[in-house]
């Protein structure tokens, strides 16, 4: 993946206090980072570290108590986010939830089905168009919600714990999935890309799909480590058992601890 | 292949229980038959059920049930439609609004502390024996389960839905209508299904209070003139009513709640 060198989205000194009792609650405390088109990082840290909390910010839900966000591109970034549950409307179908982004949008009925089709397609979905929520297990579930958060073609994708609610063996195939559909949605020329920024505190999940990793700290959230993921794409999943995962992923637990 | 039997399972026992309901029904007509057969009592205090039946075809013929259920109706509808339109409006608001909550609950509470039935004769007498005093107390039962179902529906919208629809940019119109009317729809309707039966009462209260037609005027023509058996036709004209109404709302939510687990 060649990733350009200028930044889409530079974060700058961002803090977060939220008011309570005692002097309010220090959540992120000073964090920077740029992160350049086509992307995929990942912040890794306990919980408590504040990595909801900038997500959130990213995702315009929350306002910064000091410091900037600032987007390149435009200054609302279109934002695709998949959450920790599924976060699906059970009054819609498979199909209707995939299409909402795209009738907030304003776009027709035809067209916007025609473009859920080929997410539905994407995700591995075909047949369960016009299931319910409820018939889906965790995993069928959560990619629903990927292939929501992606058919606008946001300049931003925002994953938190996407995959936390999974058992592990789902989880990791959702991984494989991931990288899959993250690289099928990265156009052929150098356009804008989606990049994508994942919260987790799986250091196996970071490093199988970032390119790079940075580690917050426990309360209050501050950057502590920057750690550029050199493993070559694609990455299957016994890229875990190679000694140079295994030198990162010690890396990465030295920090958090 | 066992499953075909099981599957068959669940579909003998509702046939049963469709059965069990006609069957209760025919004994309790039996049973009513019978008491009025074995006491000897006059039919103005117990007529049987073929005096009602008589009394009910001739008030059907004379067209006096037809315009009285008219009258009657169209209070309902007229009370229903207000009492969930005002109910709906302000339990939004509420919902919306802690400050508004805090401000009204006063009232809420009051409104409710005092029964229907005590103040009938107040309404009828500020604004007379017409139809508009009717529909007005039937506004007043229908308001409250309605209101109180509404800021619980409304409440009850989960957060991460209002996230995902910020994270869209998604105006307050669209969060109304694709989020948050859908997401309170059951527990709407809920209130919806209390107040349709509730409406039929109010109703009835107004008019044995004071009025001039209806099935409430009727009830209290019958007593008069000591024709029991129209009182009954008219209290199962109502049951009937309410019935309906009730259905009408189950209706509803097999229609927009197919999304749920039965």
């Amino acid at each position: 993946m060649t990733v350009s060198k200028f930044p889409i989205l530079t974060v700058q000194d961002l803090s977060v206090v939220f008011p309570d009792n005692n002097g309010g609650l220090n959540a992120l405390d000073d964090v920077s980072f740029e992160v350049c088109p086509q992307e995929f990082i990942c912040f890794l840290g306990p919980s408590g570290s504040g990595k909801t909390t900038l997500l959130r910010i990213l995702a315009g839900l929350l306002r910064p108590t000091e410091g900037q966000v600032h987007f390149v591109r435009s200054q609302q970034p279109k934002i695709g986010m998949v959450f920790q549950q599924s976060n699906l409307m059970p009054w819609r179908t498979v199909m209707d939830n995939i299409k909402l982004p795209l009738e907030l949008e304003g776009m027709g009925e035809s067209k916007a089905r025609v473009r859920a089709q080929e997410m539905i397609e994407l995700v591995g979905l075909q047949g369960f168009e016009d299931n319910w929520p409820r018939d889906l297990s965790g995993g069928m579930a959560q990619r629903v919600a990927l292939a929501r958060a992606l058919i606008h073609d946001p300049d931003l994708l925002l994953l938190d714990e996407p995959f936390g609610s999974l058992d592990a063996i789902t989880r990791e195939r959702m991984w494989t999935e991931l990288s899959r559909i993250w690289q099928a949605r990265q156009p052929v020329t150098d356009g804008p890309g989606k990049t994508v920024i994942m919260v987790t505190h799986s250091i196996n999940e970071s490093l199988f799909l970032a390119d790079r990793v940075l580690v917050l700290t426990q309360r209050p959230g501050r950057v502590k480590l920057d750690l550029k993921v050199d493993l070559p794409r694609p990455r299957k999943e016994d890229i875990r058992y190679t000694p140079h995962f295994g030198k990162l992923a010690r890396k990465l637990r030295e920090a958090i601890e | 292949m066992t499953s075909p039997t099981l599957r068959n399972l669940p579909r003998v026992a509702s046939k049963n229980r469709h059965w069990l309901g006609l069957g209760s029904l025919l004994l309790g007509l039996f049973c009513w038959w019978l008491a009025a057969r074995v006491s000897g009592l006059p039919a103005f205090i117990l007529p049987s059920p073929s005096d009602v039946w008589t009394r009910f075809i001739k008030a059907l013929l004379d067209g006096s049930l037809f315009v009285h259920t008219g009258v009657t109706l169209l209070e309902i509808l007229l009370g229903l439609g207000t009492g969930v339109f005002l109910a709906t409006v302000l339990g939004y608001l509420v919902a919306k609004s802690r400050a508004l909550e805090r401000a009204l609950s006063p009232y809420l509470v009051a409104s409710q502390a005092v029964p229907l039935v005590a103040i009938a004769p107040l309404l009828v007498i500020w604004f007379g024996p017409g139809m508009f005093s009717k529909m007005l107390i039937c506004a007043l039962i229908v308001f409250f389960p309605v209101l109180v179902n509404t800021v619980v529906g409304v409440r009850a919208v989960p957060p991460a839905l209002h996230d995902l629809m910020r994270s869209l940019r998604a105006s307050r119109r669209e969060i109304l209508i694709k989020l948050e009317v859908p997401a309170a729809l059951p527990v709407f309707l809920g209130g919806l299904r209390i107040g349709a039966t509730l409406s039929v009462i109010g109703a009835v209260v107004g008019e044995l209070v004071g009025a001039d037609s209806g099935l409430g005027f009727l009830i209290n023509v019958g007593r008069g003139q000591y024709d029991t058996a129209l009182v009954f036709v008219a209290v199962f004209t109502l049951i009937a009513l309410a019935l309906m109404l009730y259905g009408f709302v189950i209706l509803l939510e097999k229609k927009f709640l197919n999304w749920q687990e039965r």
